[in-house]
């Protein structure tokens, strides 16, 4: 046990450490590579690119949370694959559109984009609002990540906890971008590692593949639940695709993914990335299956935390020096994404609230402080969430997350592509889509965790009237009814001929490249 | 000044392979064939990842900007 918190302290210190030291170091000698981890002057290629968005998208919380699911419901869990599957050639020909147009127009957040996209700034508020409130939970969930490695290693007590995102606080409000970016490239190895050596080592001692899913088969066959089992039923599968349909969609309208791919080079650098991200999708489904691992080895979680699944059984298939490497990968996996999503919020906040709303004349020494300040409040407040609240909490709340921040997708991913839509419809198409989602999640219950409301995504169809036991993602629903609004309010504003918002942009802007001479510079990152 | 810029290309629409394959369930959800024991339904599923690598890379490879 000891040799296992020896390891972990040791490595995440290190790791983080050598983050803190290499921005300074940079800063102080290379004003050329300032430019570089600051995004200020230079933007990344397509390597720092690659860690940097992989490093954002695949979460520690991830890492521990998708084999939870395998390990408690079984196939319905993996619908994680299918959606880190389906988003890349998705958003493969919106976001380069979205990466123009925000480098000839200094956009730094989505609702930047939609605020001079629609000529409204009330649109643009909802849309930041959706992605402080959106990210906060996620922020919080990484805490978790760290929280059931620390349970399994015999660590009572917050101050732990406090002590590693006081070091994350502490490296995001000195360094910006730059840290993570670099810590990524590390944390992204030691996953890696841990889990190749994982699927290999691990089945070889359960008897092989086929004893490791004949187990999970066993266990689900004697569960009374009629959802489980290693296979979809005819009641689930619907639900299956249009939550790894929607959570595709969803990926790329949160704030942090946006930061990371506003801060490639061009345009090239990106679809290049589209087609190279996928290996993380390779890693998130062998992880995945280190659930039904956990059931063959016979784990139990600690008390009624099944986030603990992972880790327990690492501490007992793996050598002590081999879990705590183990161990400090999820850790330090955990503080790579927080940073990135702290800084995207903090942006929202400084952009969209406090130049929009509180001090429109604002400098931009003024700015930048101020979206280190709203960086380290979001921060506080994701630590204060867990040591609060219970964590079942913010994983409800990660859920509420998904759906709403698909709200947006009319003004932000369809607004790339045509201008149709009136700002008064989308408004009122955000708050029916935001009204009916809420809605649908309060309706769902969960007898597993004994909550009697936000219970989960699947939304049964009966409850609209409907003879059958199907079940469908809310947010897609929830999307459906914004959408029809939208459209309905639309029509509806232009035959009573309201005023239409100003469109700053041009068609040419929007695949405008490098070279091109209107293409400038972004600042991303909130402190340099 | 040269031809206006645009995305559109009709290689674009080899994107809707690997959006719309791994999201029709019949073709997948079943235990046999096994690959090293693994049920069908991971294994097809994992080897999705191969054809979204593939497409992506023929439409960026075919569509990136010339210099």
């Amino acid at each position: 046990m000891s040799t296992e918190i020896v390891v972990f302290a040791v490595l995440f210190l290190v790791v983080s450490g050598m983050g803190f030291v290499a921005a300074r170091w940079r800063r102080a000698n290379d004003l050329a590579s300032l430019h570089e981890w600051g995004l200020g002057g230079r933007s990344f290629g397509s390597w720092i690119t690659w860690f940097l968005v992989g490093g954002d998208l695949y979460t520690a919380y991830t890492f521990v949370a998708v084999p939870a699911l395998l390990f408690g419901a079984g196939a319905t869990g993996f619908f994680a694959l299918p959606y880190t599957v389906v988003t890349y050639p998705l958003v493969f020909l919106v976001m380069i559109r979205l990466w123009s147009v925000s480098h000839v127009h200094g956009l730094v957040t989505p609702a930047d984009f939609v605020r001079a996209r629609f000529g409204s700034p009330t649109l643009a508020l909802l849309v930041a609002i959706t992605g402080i409130v959106a990210t906060m939970p996620y922020i919080a969930l990484q805490l978790v990540g760290i929280e059931a490695v620390l349970k399994t290693m015999g660590v009572r007590g917050d101050l732990p906890l406090i002590i590693a995102f006081a070091i994350l606080a502490a490296y995001t409000y000195q360094s910006g971008l730059r840290a993570p970016a670099l810590i990524a490239f590390v944390k992204d190895s030691l996953i890696y590692l841990v889990i190749l050596v994982a699927v290999i080592y691990i089945p070889s001692k359960l008897g092989g593949w086929g004893a490791i899913f004949d187990a999970a088969q066993a266990k689900f066959d004697a569960t009374p639940a009629p959802g489980d089992g290693i296979l979809l039923n005819s009641n689930n599968q619907l639900q299956y695709v249009t939550l790894a349909l929607g959570s595709a969609m969803a990926l790329f309208l949160y704030p942090h993914s946006v930061t990371g791919v506003l801060a490639a080079k061009g345009r090239d650098v990106i679809k290049r990335n589209m087609s190279a991200l996928p290996a993380y999708s390779l890693l998130l489904g062998l992880i995945a299956l280190l659930g039904y691992m956990a059931i063959a080895a016979g784990i139990k979680p600690i008390g009624t935390d099944v986030n603990t699944v992972v880790p327990q059984l690492f501490d007992t298939m793996f050598p002590d020096w081999f879990a705590g490497v183990a161990f400090a990968a999820i850790g330090i996996g955990a503080l790579v994404p927080a940073a990135i999503m702290s800084i995207a919020a903090a942006n929202l906040f400084t952009r969209n609230i406090y130049r929009e709303y509180i001090r429109p004349d604002a400098t931009d020494a003024q700015e930048a402080s101020v979206s280190k300040m709203a960086s380290l409040v979001v921060k506080v407040g994701a630590v204060l969430c867990i040591l609060l609240i219970d964590p079942q909490f913010s994983i409800d709340l990660q859920l509420i997350g998904g759906v709403i921040i698909l709200q947006t997708l009319p003004s932000v991913a369809l607004g790339l592509f045509g201008r149709w839509f009136h700002r008064a419809g989308l408004i009122a198409g955000w708050i029916a889509g935001m009204g009916a989602g809420l809605v649908m999640l309060y309706t769902i219950a969960n007898p597993a965790t004994k909550h009697a409301h936000f219970g989960g995504s699947a939304f049964p169809l009966e409850k609209l009237g409907l003879d059958t036991k199907m079940t469908v993602y809310a947010g897609f629903l929830a999307l459906a009814v914004n959408l029809i609004v939208a459209v309905l309010g639309t029509l509806l504003a232009r035959a009573v001929k309201m005023a239409e918002g100003p469109d700053a942009t041009r068609p040419e802007d929007y695949v405008a490249d490098r070279e091109d001479p209107r293409v400038h510079d972004l600042e991303v990152a909130g402190s340099s | 000044m040269a031809a206006p810029r645009s995305d559109r290309s009709p290689w674009n629409w080899l994107l809707l392979i690997p959006i719309a394959i791994p999201l029709i369930p019949a073709l997948y959800n079943a235990v046999e064939p096994r690959l090293f024991g693994i049920p069908l339904f991971y294994w097809l599923q994992l080897a999705f990842i191969l054809l979204g690598v593939a497409t992506t890379t023929v439409v960026y490879r075919m569509t990136r900007s010339r210099r």
